[in-house]
């Protein structure tokens, strides 16, 4: 893949976040951060290539380690937002699907 | 896999990813929003699992069980009150990912394009210092680092040397690709988080975790060009630009800039000034819990302004069992939610919903601050300086031009607080002494509990 590309699709990605992103209200910031902060954990996907090509002793630390930290942003992420929008309720009850 | 096949799904969880941001946006299909967001990452790993050049399972097997556990007891375990410290390490583990797949890449694979030298200088340098701005940050808000800034003669200086170091040693492993080269920039960027973060106040800190967000994310678009995948750069520059957005709300909420944000160390020195001094000889209309549970009893509309004080208080639930009995009587409740209400931004909405409070009831200050006036009594339960009308009014005020919440405007004002000592700016508050001003000392939760139990018999 060439640099140009790559930026290009950075930029891109950008504005269509500034722009999905403003329209969310205060009320949602907090489980915003904390979602968009799981979303952040994609880079699990270059850990596991890193780490899944084999290797010495330091690239085996090196790769468990960026395994590990990308997991626990992805699943606590992930999670934890859940446990948060499963308690905004409307005025009907029950969870936030409904 | 077939790597045309593998790009496709790639794109498939980008979409989603978007979309789910998207239904993140309102409070109906945000669940949803985020669980297709999971579901898009699932297919990311599962996809990149599968990759032809992925030949070793035990390593990434063992990464998997080890942070999948530790993130999962961490989501459960946690209390509300203690979410921007969890979004802190989250952020700060994310960075410090993006830093570790670019050293694997760079101490592992042998004549790198200039380009992907770059990559990885950069991904390297924003992650270490998202790792550890984050976990002083995280330091800070749990109360293990003193959450005052952390100030000593010649910081500026000091910091931009550190700041020139970083782009030195950056500078040198893309020319020299010499791993003691690599080594120095990631130990210089660790500093730099270090000593970036320490003057910045407790208080300031939701602005510099919002900021942390978005590097975590610039670092994931960074690792992203350094293995050539189209999937990181995507997600990473979608959560750049979310964590600029959360901190420029949360700046202005405070009506500062971000500049002054991290690099003013407010909060370091006592604000002073003529405002903080001539209190207390000022009358003020102190007053018993019967007296409010009559206020409130025999009003038509009360709006609750809740502050991190409730929450601290862990008085979400004797907020909500007041409010019910009012509603019970008739009168119409409904709860004014400024911006930096809570420790980060729409904090004091997830520790009310937690306390099962609709989400109807909670209004963002656009939206009620024009009601404040027709309101009969607002119930002011540990916030201080969201209702300090010299805000509004005095230009010479420290804290001038910060939106507030019209509090003052309502017939009544009811404010529960242990005493009359001044908020996090350090000034005082003209409110307290205002004739139509109920003050009731007491811890908000006890407070709360008595009125609970007053207004139902009164």
């Amino acid at each position: 893949m060439t640099l140009i590309i790559g930026i290009t699709v950075f930029v891109l990605a950008a504005f269509i976040g500034f722009e999905v992103i403003t329209k969310v209200p205060p009320q949602l910031h907090t489980p915003l951060m904390s979602g968009s902060n799981a979303i952040s954990g994609i880079t699990i996907i270059g850990a596991i290539v890193v780490s899944g090509r084999g290797g010495g002793i330091l690239a085996a630390v090196l790769g468990f380690l960026a395994v590990a930290f990308a997991t626990i942003n992805v699943v606590g992420g992930f999670l934890v937002t859940d446990r948060m929008l499963e308690m905004f309720k409307g005025r009907g009850g029950r969870g936030g699907q409904t | 896999m077939n790597p045309e096949l593998a790009a496709v799904a790639y794109l498939v969880a980008a979409s989603l990813f978007i979309v789910g941001l998207k239904q993140l946006g309102s409070a109906r299909t945000a669940r949803r929003g985020n669980q297709l967001s999971a579901l898009g990452m699932l297919i990311a790993i599962v996809v990149t699992l599968a990759d032809r050049n992925v030949v070793s399972y035990g390593v990434i097997l063992a990464g998997l069980v080890v942070g999948g556990s530790l993130g999962a007891v961490l989501a459960r375990r946690i209390e509300m009150t203690s979410m921007p410290q969890l979004v802190a390490a989250f952020n700060g583990f994310g960075g410090g990912a993006s830093a570790l797949v670019a050293a694997a890449e760079f101490l592992n694979v042998v004549d790198l394009p200039l380009e992907t030298d770059v990559s990885i200088s950069l991904s390297t340098a924003i992650g270490a210092v998202t790792l550890t701005g984050s976990f002083v940050a995280f330091g800070k808000l749990q109360g293990i680092i003193a959450g005052r800034p952390v100030t000593y003669p010649g910081q500026r200086v000091i910091d931009i040397a550190i700041a020139l170091g970083v782009v030195a040693t950056g500078v040198w492993t893309v020319s020299a690709g010499s791993p003691l080269a690599f080594w120095t920039l990631a130990a210089t960027a660790s500093i730099l988080g270090v000593t970036r973060t320490l003057p910045i106040g407790g208080a300031d800190m939701p602005v510099v975790v919002a900021f942390l967000n978005s590097m975590s994310g610039v670092a994931a678009s960074a690792a992203g060009f350094v293995i050539g995948s189209n999937a990181l750069i995507i997600s990473g520059a979608l959560v750049g630009a979310s964590g600029l957005i959360l901190t420029s709300t949360m700046s202005k909420g405070m009506n500062r800039s971000l500049a002054n944000v991290l690099f003013s160390a407010f909060g370091a020195q006592p604000t002073g000034g003529s405002a903080a001094g001539p209190s207390e000889d000022k009358p003020v209309r102190s007053v018993t819990v019967d007296d409010v549970a009559v206020t409130l009893a025999y009003a038509d509309s009360v709006i609750v302004v809740p502050g991190y004080g409730l929450a601290v208080a862990q008085a979400q639930h004797a907020m909500r069992d007041l409010a019910d009995q009012l509603e019970a009587r008739g009168v119409q409740v409904r709860y004014a939610i400024h911006p930096v209400a809570g420790r980060m931004p729409g904090h004091m909405n997830v520790l009310l919903a937690e306390a099962d409070v609709p989400y109807e009831m909670l209004l963002d200050l656009d939206e009620i601050n024009d009601d404040f006036d027709q309101t009969d009594v607002a119930l002011v339960v540990g916030a201080n300086d969201v209702v300090n009308p010299t805000a509004r009014d005095d230009e010479g005020s420290p804290i001038y031009g910060m939106p507030i919440l019209n509090v003052d405007r309502a017939k009544n004002a009811v404010v529960i607080k242990r005493s009359l000592s001044p908020g996090f700016a350090g000034i005082d508050n003209p409110l307290f002494y205002e004739d139509d001003t109920l003050m009731l000392f007491a811890d908000a939760k006890d407070a709360l509990e008595d009125l609970s139990k007053a207004v139902r018999e009164a």
